[in-house]
């Protein structure tokens, strides 16, 4: 161990002090802290991405470079997507936890008091991106003012085997357009152990992501514009009740009521479902690993993927993607760097970088990621390019404000599907959910 | 006598001053309450304080960032009329109670088999511990996957032993999902029913069984009106643990089918965390949990009361 003896230490210590106190005096006289005494931090809360490659570039290279370009230390926590919203709730009662998270669907809605305004960031971001796709907005916008920053949409489209529907004469990339033609082709595939697959389950993506889409398809929806009155209970609900009764008995593969959100992935990729509406991360796993998934003659099953949107219903043809935005807490002591940081990682030579591990899988917030380089890449991903402009929001024909927020996290839509087809009268299912959303919009 | 007075005085005199702290303590009132204090502390921090705010969050319309006025019973009347509610009240009587009745009925037979003498007695009861053992996190995601609704082991299990010739729906069916998670329950709390049940027999003297082989009493004669009497008080503690642990049961049924299919498995442990943490409406959640205080407390009281009347009997 070196010596230190008393000479050295006051030595040491008065050419500190001398130092030190120079320091002061030009602190004093600049007005600002020393640079290192600015050095912040931003610890952002995610999902662990279905794309993992994505996760990896955030946390070395984007971590390394917001270091590097706003001298923010960037921590980057990624946890199971169904446990972001215990994570947030208890943040937000004990005023301290991450400084951003980024949350799916409307959640931002439920946190609405204890999120601070990002409406500079968002403007910003959106006027020069193109603007903002309608889902991105009505999810991060409470009417007066933005609670979080659109950050992307996992588009959602039917992900299913083209050689398995060219046997039924769907040929040329062709898929059912309607319900009924979808059932009809369903039953055959049913019959030859190759059933559509869906989640009528408790669970955050894949759930609402068919059944509310499904519902406007037949014409029901849950409010009308006021945002107040419920008008679940009709005609067209019942109907789309009845069928899906029948379509899930035919078509549909039965254990899809426990599947959660990786489930129906399991399944395509195992061989054992035909067609399924999801985010493109089946098609990017089996691109990932060609020889690890093959069809049953033995070749690629990435090259008998092909992807198609919800089918059409007496209602009109609708669809519903998951849209993610970054909120901004408003117990964060680090607001100017946070919102630096969102300014930053938002912006296109950024989030370009970020965009492109994804593959496809997610889109832009905003329209001008449509024009991408990306999307020539793979046919097979075009039809994820624009679907977010199709994209309806729950809520819907009202506001997706808390209370639609809450309707979706109670997964009442999804339980009126999945109580029917356990056997429960259509009418009565309705009912159920009918009552279920008077409760919620009148309280 | 003066000697005796002046060893007296010098006695005191040896003996230290005492302050009004050493007096105040040698009141054995004081020191009760004193030696209580560190006990009281930490009931108070972590039982009572979340208990009054629990009963407080309850009473009013507070949402998650927002603290919300008094209300009073208002959220209570509402989940009169909630139907999740009332599924969950029923799911979780029916749960707590079937899989009381197996876990009590499998542990006793597992305490009493143990409680023989065999080769490898103590490798089996450390394996007997296990399921107990793993976080129940753990052990139910494999669980998960046994029951899977499309790669299910048991299905395939069952299918190549030419059983069944379609598919069991173990968690996307409502009966079958709560028969699952039952399943699951019993798995996990038998090994704490036998252990503690074990600990039981032990303490009772063999001598007793013997006697009453001697005087010709068969094994379930010798059980019934020897060891079950003996071991009764025992019994009812481990039942009163088991059944206040599984009426708060949250871990086991949130991984396993997170209150689904359309509320079937949902209990009052995990619909309260759907309201409360989900849906952001802490109010409504905290009512949620304290719904089961009532019946709880009933149990407890039940049970305590028959524990003293077996003892003092």
């Amino acid at each position: 161990m070196a010596r230190f003896d008393r000479r050295s230490f006051l030595k040491l210590s008065g050419s500190g002090a001398v130092a030190a106190s120079a320091g002061m005096a030009g602190i004093l006289a600049s007005g600002r802290a020393p640079a290192y005494a600015q050095a912040t931090s931003v610890h952002w809360l995610r999902w662990a991405d279905f794309v993992p490659a994505s996760d990896q570039l955030l946390k070395g290279e984007i971590a390394a470079e917001c270091e590097k370009a706003l001298g923010v230390k960037l921590t980057i926590e990624t946890i199971n997507a169904n446990d972001i919203q215990a994570r947030v709730t208890s943040s937000i009662q004990s005023g301290s936890g991450p400084d951003i998270v980024c949350v799916l669907n409307n959640w931002a809605q439920l946190y609405g008091e204890s999120l601070a305004d990002v409406s500079d960031v968002a403007e910003a971001l959106g006027k020069s991106q193109g603007g903002f796709y309608e889902t991105s907005k009505v999810v991060a916008h409470d009417g007066k003012r933005w609670i979080a920053v659109p950050w992307s949409v996992v588009g959602l489209q039917i992900a299913y085997r083209k050689s398995w529907f060219e046997e039924l004469g769907y040929t040329n990339g062709k898929f059912p357009e309607t319900w009924e033609a979808l059932r009809e082709a369903g039953k055959k595939l049913k019959a030859m152990g190759r059933p559509v697959g869906q989640t009528l389950g408790h669970t955050f993506g894949d759930a609402p992501a068919f059944t509310y889409p499904y519902l406007w398809s037949w014409g029901g929806r849950e409010v009308e514009p006021d945002g107040k009155t419920v008008v679940l209970d009709s005609k067209e609900t019942v109907e789309s009740v009845k069928f899906m009764v029948g379509f899930w008995k035919d078509s549909l593969d039965e254990g899809g009521l426990a599947w959660d959100d990786s489930s129906n992935n399991r399944a395509f990729l195992s061989g054992s479902c035909s067609a399924t509406n999801n985010g493109a991360s089946i098609y990017i796993e089996a691109l990932r690993k060609p020889d690890a998934y093959k069809t049953e003659k033995g070749g690629p099953l990435k090259d008998d993927i092909l992807h198609a949107p919800l089918p059409k219903g007496p209602g009109g043809q609708f669809s519903f993607h998951v849209p993610f935005s970054n909120m901004l807490m408003s117990y964060s002591k680090n607001q100017k760097g946070a919102k630096e940081f969102l300014s930053w990682i938002s912006s296109k030579p950024v989030f370009d970088k970020w965009f492109v591990t994804q593959k496809g899988f997610s889109v832009g917030p905003t329209t001008d990621w449509e024009k991408h380089k990306l999307w020539d890449a793979d046919p097979v991903m075009l039809p994820y390019r624009s679907a977010a402009r199709t994209g309806r929001f729950a809520g819907y024909a009202g506001p997706s404000g808390r209370k639609a927020a809450e309707v979706v996290t109670k997964y009442i839509l999804t339980d009126m599907y999945a109580k029917a087809v356990q056997g429960m009268p259509p009418d009565a299912a309705v009912k159920w959910a009918h009552g279920e959303l008077a409760r919620i919009y009148g309280a | 006598m003066a000697i005796s007075y002046a060893v007296r005085e010098g006695v005191y005199a040896g003996a230290p001053r005492r302050g009004p702290l050493t007096r105040l303590l040698e009141d054995e009132r004081w020191l009760a309450l004193l030696l209580l204090l560190p006990t009281a502390v930490l009931l108070g921090l972590f039982i009572a304080y979340p208990f009054v705010k629990g009963v407080l969050l309850s009473v009013s319309d507070a949402r998650v960032g927002v603290p919300g006025s008094f209300i009073g019973l208002q959220n209570f009347i509402a989940l009169a009329h909630d139907g999740i509610f009332l599924e969950a009240v029923y799911n979780t009587f029916m749960y707590t109670a079937v899989t009381t009745v197996f876990k009590l009925a499998l542990g006793l037979w597992l305490a009493l088999l143990l409680n023989r003498h065999f080769r490898g007695k103590a490798l089996t009861r450390a394996f007997v511990l296990l399921p107990f053992i793993i976080p129940t996190v753990l052990s139910t995601f494999a669980w998960k996957w046994m029951f899977d609704p499309t790669f299910s082991v048991i299905n395939w299990t069952l299918y190549q032993l030419g059983i069944i010739h379609g598919r069991i729906n173990w968690l996307g069916d409502p009966q079958l999902a709560m028969i699952s998670i039952i399943i699951v329950n019993v798995w996990r709390g038998v090994p704490f029913y036998a252990i503690s049940l074990l600990a039981g027999l032990q303490t009772i003297s063999p001598e007793l069984d013997e006697a009453a082989a001697i005087d010709g009493a068969r094994p379930w004669q010798r059980f019934w009106h020897v060891t079950w009497p003996l071991l009764l008080p025992v019994t009812m503690v481990v039942v009163l643990f088991s059944v206040i642990q599984t009426f708060a049961d949250f871990q086991l049924v949130y991984v396993l089918t997170g209150g689904g299919p359309a509320n079937a498995t949902h209990l009052f442990a995990t619909y309260a965390y759907q309201i409360g943490v989900g849906t952001g409406l802490l109010s409504e959640g905290a009512a949620v949990s304290l719904a089961m205080f009532p019946a709880l407390l009933v149990v407890v009281i039940v049970q305590l009361l028959y524990i003293r009347r077996v003892e003092i009997h």
